[in-house]
């Protein structure tokens, strides 16, 4: 007799009739019309200005939260009023071994403006393990995977004082490629291998200092990916985990986030581990570049003249210089949350905050998103962004800025604007270089790349050699990349790069070009249909969307 | 198919080239009269030297060998294992190891191939553990140097044609073998290879290197 089964529930229509009432979308969201400025975004280190299809909707970042007035207070309060653990004065004894991580320089975008929150954080520590007679102290840069920080980077993110004192002997890099500098802490009931950092393990106590930039970052990934090997790393970083990541950006729907968690578990039951984490606010220009972030409609003449001013200047300058420019502009950022003590507990309060400063409700998909691609990402730092990390910005981290459903519908157009250059750092990105021009023209499949050539890359002594004596990226790192954009590439039906200064990038990445944002609309309404829903995302700053 | 790592020594591994392993062959005469006059006659030849290996390595290897003319043999061999304890040894760049290492971890082959003097690489070649080696040759005749290299010399476009020979004898695919040098004259060894790297290169062969989008190392 086939077994009876019960029947799923059926929402049961209430009284009241008519549609279920929405939610309001947020004032961040503003329609095009008729009389409509020209929108301002980013295509790589050029601004453009283009008018937008009426009835486009724009969606503008949060303003910035208001900024703590007194961030060391803020610290210290943490400190003394953890989370889930005793405050950090009550686990400290003379003679312990005490390590403290902190984020790299892929962390906050750009660079803020100095002191870094982490110098503020880790001179506080510094003092409080000193008055406390703790005095075996190393700072381990936890860059994982990416390249180490110069010497220059990590004195400006630390300060002086602490860079003098530390570096090199102890203030460094992570190493993941140290063959006695990791220890194996375990597997997970899924086979998932967890290599930590030996100095972080061996230590009494463990100090981390993040800052949670999106809600991907923190929480347990700061140990168990800033302090890993590739063994480690490979078991997440792979094309089914992101693939079912819905989004990476929205921890609750996050494989990886998963994966993670299950990892931290055990990093957690092998160390003690003190963690505090930070939220910033989205200030990422100063006065003078403020405009950039307004809606065009609100412009005053001031605004006009300094874009038209930028614009002209942009014009005249040579690429590396325009980049060594906005390179050296730091984020204005301020700290506007600080948590301190279990990692769950205290990651959960700071991504309430993210959040809260990033999260834009929005009524609906569209078919085609319009995104400009600016000049940086996490991983090209005081570098260039090459075609594979246009290709993590677009279908990676865009892609990912939603919490419930895509801001694209499935099978749209992402239309991106960068120009697509042709352009490797040669000391930061070594083996992107040869994944580009060796493997892509063979496949974009993400599985066979892993299956096929990922070990290749990863250990390949060149690549090995750089990233631990130079400054580049580990060799399996342009894999972790393309990856990063799989479930980019599984949803969206076409992208299009406006402005493309060449047609092999494009076509190389699997994307169409087109001359003009009013060439690739047009081509994007080929694909999807006459009568489209667009939207654009007024990158940059950060903004998420909460489609309804 | 098996694979192997081809490496140049001289700048490439260690700090030294062949005009330090000369200097101390000079100093170490037979007698303090003739140890200053080699020693005076070696240093002032440097500027010599220098202009011949911007020229041709060929012509280095032509105006150099010849000071080792009359150079006893036994003296030469004798005189190999102090060098490598005292001037070699300590000059191998701290990267070296851990690339030789990961190379072997790889399971590559550790093939040297250098224009260095046969006698002064090998106590080197024992303790980096290559597997195979192929370096230049004095002509001696009676037990005396005579200035002149045995052919085939090893420099620049020969050592590509040696390490095609190899490989074909060897079975190895070029494509999946790595080479490693830092200097220009060494452009044909690592054209022959897949994966060619740069290692702490002059002007030259960074430009070229970053031209071909090759890796480029700091092994010091």
């Amino acid at each position: 007799m086939p077994k009876r089964t019960v029947p799923a529930k059926v929402p049961v229509r209430t009284a009241t009739r008519g549609p279920t009432p929405r939610k309001k979308e947020d004032d961040q969201v503003v329609y095009i019309d008729t009389n409509s400025a020209p929108r301002v975004m980013f295509s790589g280190e050029d601004l453009l200005v283009e008018d937008l299809p009426v009835g486009t909707r724009v969606i503008y970042p949060k303003p910035p939260l208001e900024g703590l007035a007194n961030p060391g207070a803020a610290v210290r309060y943490a400190l003394n009023h953890p989370l889930g653990t005793d405050p950090l004065y009550a686990q400290l004894y003379p003679g312990m071994r005490v390590t403290i991580a902190v984020d790299d320089i892929s962390l906050p975008l750009p660079p803020m403006v100095t002191p870094d929150i982490r110098q503020t954080i880790v001179e506080i520590l510094l003092e409080l393990l000193d008055a406390n007679g703790v005095d075996d102290v190393h700072i381990i840069v936890a860059n994982s995977l990416h390249r180490r920080m110069t010497g220059p980077e990590m004195k400006r993110m630390l300060g002086r004082k602490i860079f003098d004192a530390y570096y090199p002997d102890r203030y460094y890099n992570h190493d993941a490629e140290d063959p006695d500098g990791m220890v194996h802490l375990g597997k997970t009931n899924h086979n998932e291998v967890v290599n930590i950092n030996r100095r972080a393990v061996e230590s009494d106590l463990l100090i981390y200092v993040n800052i949670n930039l999106v809600p991907m970052d923190g929480g347990h990934k700061s140990v168990t990916v800033g302090l890993c090997d590739y063994e480690s790393l490979r078991a997440h970083h792979e094309p089914h985990t992101i693939r079912q990541s819905d989004s990476y950006m929205d921890p609750a729907k996050s494989m990886l986030n998963k994966k993670v968690e299950r990892m931290g578990a055990i990093v957690q039951s092998n160390m003690k581990i003190f963690h505090i984490e930070t939220a910033l606010n989205n200030r990422m220009f100063g006065p003078q570049m403020s405009f950039l972030t307004k809606n065009e409609d609100d412009f005053t003449e001031t605004d006009r003249l300094k874009l038209e001013a930028t614009r002209w200047a942009l014009s005249k300058m040579p690429s590396g210089a325009k980049r060594t420019l906005f390179h050296n502009i730091p984020a204005q950022y301020e700290l506007v949350a600080c948590h301190a003590g279990e990692t769950q507990a205290v990651h959960s309060k700071i991504i309430e905050k993210n959040f809260e400063q990033y999260m834009v409700n929005v009524r609906g998909q569209s078919d085609i998103v319009i995104c400009g691609v600016p000049f940086i990402s996490p991983y090209n730092v005081n570098s260039i962004l090459n075609p594979l990390l246009v290709q993590v910005m677009g279908l990676g981290y865009f892609h990912n800025f939603y919490r419930g459903k895509p801001l694209l519908k499935k099978g749209g157009v992402l239309i991106l604007t960068h120009p697509c250059y042709d352009k490797f750092d040669h000391k930061h990105h070594p083996s992107y270089i040869e994944f580009f021009n060796r493997l892509l023209p063979e496949t974009r499949d993400a599985d066979v790349l892993r299956a096929k050539y990922e070990e290749e890359f990863a250990r390949n002594p060149s690549y090995i050699e750089m990233y631990r004596r130079g400054n580049a990226y580990h060799g399996a790192h342009p894999f972790f990349m393309w990856y990063w954009g799989e479930n980019g590439r599984q949803h969206v039906g076409k992208v299009i790069v406006a402005g493309a200064e060449n047609a092999h990038v494009p076509a190389m990445l699997g994307w169409d070009r087109a001359d003009s944002l009013t060439e690739a609309i047009a081509m994007a309404r080929s694909h999807v249909g006459p009568n489209p829903d667009i939207s654009m995302l007024h990158h940059p700053p950060i903004v998420m969307v909460d489609v309804e | 198919m098996a694979a192997a790592a081809f490496y140049d020594l001289d700048g490439t591994l260690v700090r030294t080239n062949l005009v330090h392993v000369f200097a101390h062959t000079a100093r170490n005469q037979q007698g303090l009269w003739r140890s200053l006059t080699r020693t005076i006659a070696a240093a002032v030849s440097v500027p010599m030297f220098m202009a011949a290996d911007t020229y041709s390595r060929r012509m280095f290897n032509d105006v150099f060998f010849r000071y080792y003319k009359g150079e006893s043999e036994d003296r030469l061999r004798y005189l190999s294992e102090e060098l490598f304890e005292n001037v070699l040894k300590d000059a191998i760049f701290p990267g070296a190891y851990e690339l030789v290492d990961k190379s072997k971890r790889l399971g590559l082959r550790q093939v040297l191939v250098t224009g260095a003097i046969d006698f002064t690489v090998m106590p080197l070649i024992r303790h980096l553990g290559f597997d195979h080696h192929v370096c230049n040759h004095l002509e001696f005749v009676d037990g005396r140097a005579t200035g002149r290299l045995r052919p085939p010399v090893m420099a620049a476009a020969t050592k590509a044609s040696w390490m095609r020979t190899y490989a074909e004898k060897e079975g190895l695919n070029l494509s999946d073998c790595f080479a490693y040098s830092d200097s220009m004259s060494d452009l044909p060894m690592l054209s022959v290879v897949g994966h060619p790297a740069a290692v702490n290169p002059d002007f030259r062969l960074r430009n070229t290197a970053m031209q071909h989008d090759w890796p480029i190392l700091d092994l010091r």
